[in-house]
């Protein structure tokens, strides 16, 4: 399974295409299971890309976790959390307030 | 230290607009990232795994208490409360919002300093001792030279485009404490036997994952002819440096595949065409950029010396702190202090704003307003009068920066590895933070004596493993971290590149193997006072891989 991976070009900070938009979160990103779903989350990654609302435009392995997506690489993982170091930094830090 | 002139400050505040404007058209979508990418690098902006990353220069490294102080608050009102400083002596900040960036280089303007040339294809921050101006060893400061070095470099036409990076380092030491040898031109500030000023001249050492030991191609060159021999030899490298590969574009490289007399003939031709024309140094000028690095006024402080005889038998922790992170100054009456930024299981080279600001206060107060940054990301307190030093003790526990292990086991290099990292293949900083508790023991770091661990998440060896005693090298492989291990690097002047001592380590397993190799150094020296590096150069690296692998062995 994919999903789809940017940063948000004002600010750098890591989203994930779901939903129609792009989330702060990656629990909810929109999955894709075949190479025509890979190839549309591609398309509307590279529109956005374009339209300059993203940069880093990636599609990633992911997997459902307890009903959650989850990024299956550990680089991505971190990206999702933040930093392993500092619980209070990154996603994980808004998760746990 | 150096002041802008009026044609910095023009040039600075002309890059804040230039560059201000080019955030503001990306921003409002009328460049695009392809456009927009060389030119954020030219400035110092990096897109993480996280947010953005601005790296801002020091310039070899020295700052005053304002400019730090200025960091903490762009940590404060920009960042998320810390900053990181690096292997360049600069300072990185891992979150800043594009949107954010041309206030922050306001900011950073107002107070003298810019992100310029800390990425790119250009010549980046000169890197110096950071005891540079205070050190009883040097010849002379090294810093007016840097300053020159910096000045020529700062957006030199002919050199910003070059094949790859190029990174400059100068020593006044026999005693290199810039780690001059792993540089793409490494100075060494020396007297000849009239007792004139020149430098030894180094090319072609470097990291990554081609390691190379700098090569000697002069043994003096007069001071005068700094900018028209570095000017050689960056011409014959932007010519000859090959720009297909960029794994092979640094000058390195180069020099390898030219052999260093064919190269150093090359340079020794171009330099015959320049150096009796206009970059050959007027001695007014160089003696000019030497006055704004004058030392402070240093008055006799004869007290000191009973002061700290006294402190020592009043405290056991400023005793240890004096024996580890206090050295000989060049006046009897002081001493430059090391400022631990790797506090056990911390994460080596941050700092908060806090204590930026706290370390500031420090530094106006008994430091003469001077502070550097030292490349194994700690900071330094050049001139601190002995008799200060109980007080300036006092202020750093009062903010968590007491630490006593310079130069110790837990005074490690760490790259911000996969933690941070776009490039990054492993995470460093765990690894030194369980390294780091693991030999929590300051009695026990010192029964071990000097030992310099570096750690790097990545091949592009920003940790500098490679000349670390001990090197730790995270890659990735099937999925997970994996560590190797390399032993016998330096990046003294005795340059050395570390040796791969076998299978790699899990994260779990590597703590275990870094106190195992250490088990086996304190087995086998001769007397507490050989130390590792030493030792692992007299018995090379068996004795060390008997106990890391030879279990394996029997049981295969």
């Amino acid at each position: 399974m994919k999903i789809l991976t940017a940063n948000r070009l004002t600010d750098g900070i890591a989203v994930w295409y779901a939903d129609g938009g792009w989330a702060e979160t990656v629990d909810h990103a929109d999955l894709a299971h075949d190479k025509a779903a890979d190839d549309r989350l591609e398309a509307i990654g590279a529109k956005a890309y374009a339209a300059n609302e993203v940069v880093d435009v990636n599609l990633i392995d992911a997997e459902v976790v307890n009903g959650v997506v989850q990024p299956v690489r550990l680089r991505e993982k971190i990206r999702a959390a933040g930093p392993t170091i500092r619980n209070d930094l990154g996603k994980q830090a808004a998760r746990a307030a | 230290m150096y002041r802008y002139d009026e044609f910095d400050h023009d040039f600075v505040q002309a890059r804040v607009a230039e560059f201000s404007d080019q955030v503001q058209r990306r921003l409002a979508g009328e460049i695009t990232e392809d456009q927009f990418r060389p030119l954020r690098l030219m400035n110092g902006v990096y897109l993480q795994l996280h947010a953005y990353m601005l790296r801002i220069a020091v310039p070899y490294g020295t700052l005053n208490g304002k400019q730090l102080r200025m960091l903490g608050h762009i940590a404060r009102k920009y960042d998320k409360g810390y900053g990181h400083f690096t292997t360049r002596q600069n300072i990185q900040f891992n979150w800043p919002a594009l949107s954010d960036i041309p206030a922050i280089l306001a900011d950073l303007a107002s107070v003298e300093m810019h992100a310029i040339q800390t990425s790119g294809n250009c010549i980046r921050n000169v890197t110096a001792d950071h005891f540079a101006g205070a050190a009883a060893d040097e010849v002379a400061d090294p810093r007016p030279y840097a300053e020159i070095l910096r000045q020529w470099s700062s957006v030199h036409p002919e050199f910003s485009f070059l094949p790859r990076k190029f990174k400059i380092a100068v020593t006044g030491a026999e005693r290199d404490r810039a780690a001059i040898q792993t540089h793409d031109i490494g100075l060494h500030l020396k007297k000849n036997a009239a007792g004139e000023l020149g430098f030894a001249v180094y090319i072609g050492g470097g990291q990554g994952r081609t390691p190379m030991v700098a090569r000697k191609i002069r043994d003096f060159l007069p001071e005068a002819d700094l900018l028209s021999y570095c000017t050689a030899i960056l011409r014959v490298y932007n010519l000859y440096g090959r720009r297909d590969n960029k794994y092979k574009a640094r000058i390195k490289i180069l020099v390898h595949e030219t052999g260093v007399e064919e190269i150093t003939r090359q340079i020794e031709a171009e330099w015959q065409e320049l150096k009796d024309a206009q970059l050959k140094l007027p001695e007014a000028d160089i003696r000019a950029i030497e006055a704004y690095f004058a030392p402070p006024a240093l008055a006799e402080r004869p007290e000191g010396d009973q002061a700290v005889k006294l402190a020592r038998l009043d405290s056991k922790g400023f005793s240890e702190w004096l024996d580890q992170n206090v050295v000989t100054h060049r006046h009897p009456d002081y001493a430059a202090v090391t400022i631990s930024l790797k506090g056990i299981g911390e994460v080596p080279g941050d700092a908060s704003d806090s204590q930026m600001d706290a370390i500031a206060d420090i530094a106006e107060t008994y430091g003469f307003d001077e502070l550097r940054v030292s490349h194994e990301q700690n900071l330094i307190l050049p001139h601190v009068a002995r008799a200060d030093l109980k007080a300036v003790y006092d202020a750093l526990v009062g903010i968590g920066l007491a630490t006593a292990n310079s130069n110790l086991i837990s005074d490690i290099i760490a790259c911000p590895g996969l933690d941070y990292c776009a490039l990054a293949t492993a995470r460093s900083i765990p690894i030194a933070q369980e390294i780091s508790r693991r030999f929590a023991s300051l009695e026990r770091q010192r029964e071990i004596g000097e030992l310099k661990l570096k750690i790097s998440g990545c091949i592009n060896a920003c940790g500098h493993h490679h000349v670390g005693h001990i090197g730790i090298l995270g890659v990735e492989k099937k999925g997970s971290e994996l560590y190797q291990v390399t032993l016998g690097g330096s990046a003294d002047e005795n340059t050395s590149v570390g040796e791969i001592i076998g299978r790699g380590f899990s994260s779990e397993e590597i703590t275990d193997a870094i106190e195992q190799i250490v088990e086996t150094y304190l087995g086998l020296r001769l007397d507490p006072q050989e130390k590792f590096i030493d030792a692992y150069r007299r018995v090379g690296p068996a004795p060390f891989k008997e106990a890391l692998y030879a279990g394996e062995a029997k049981a295969a």
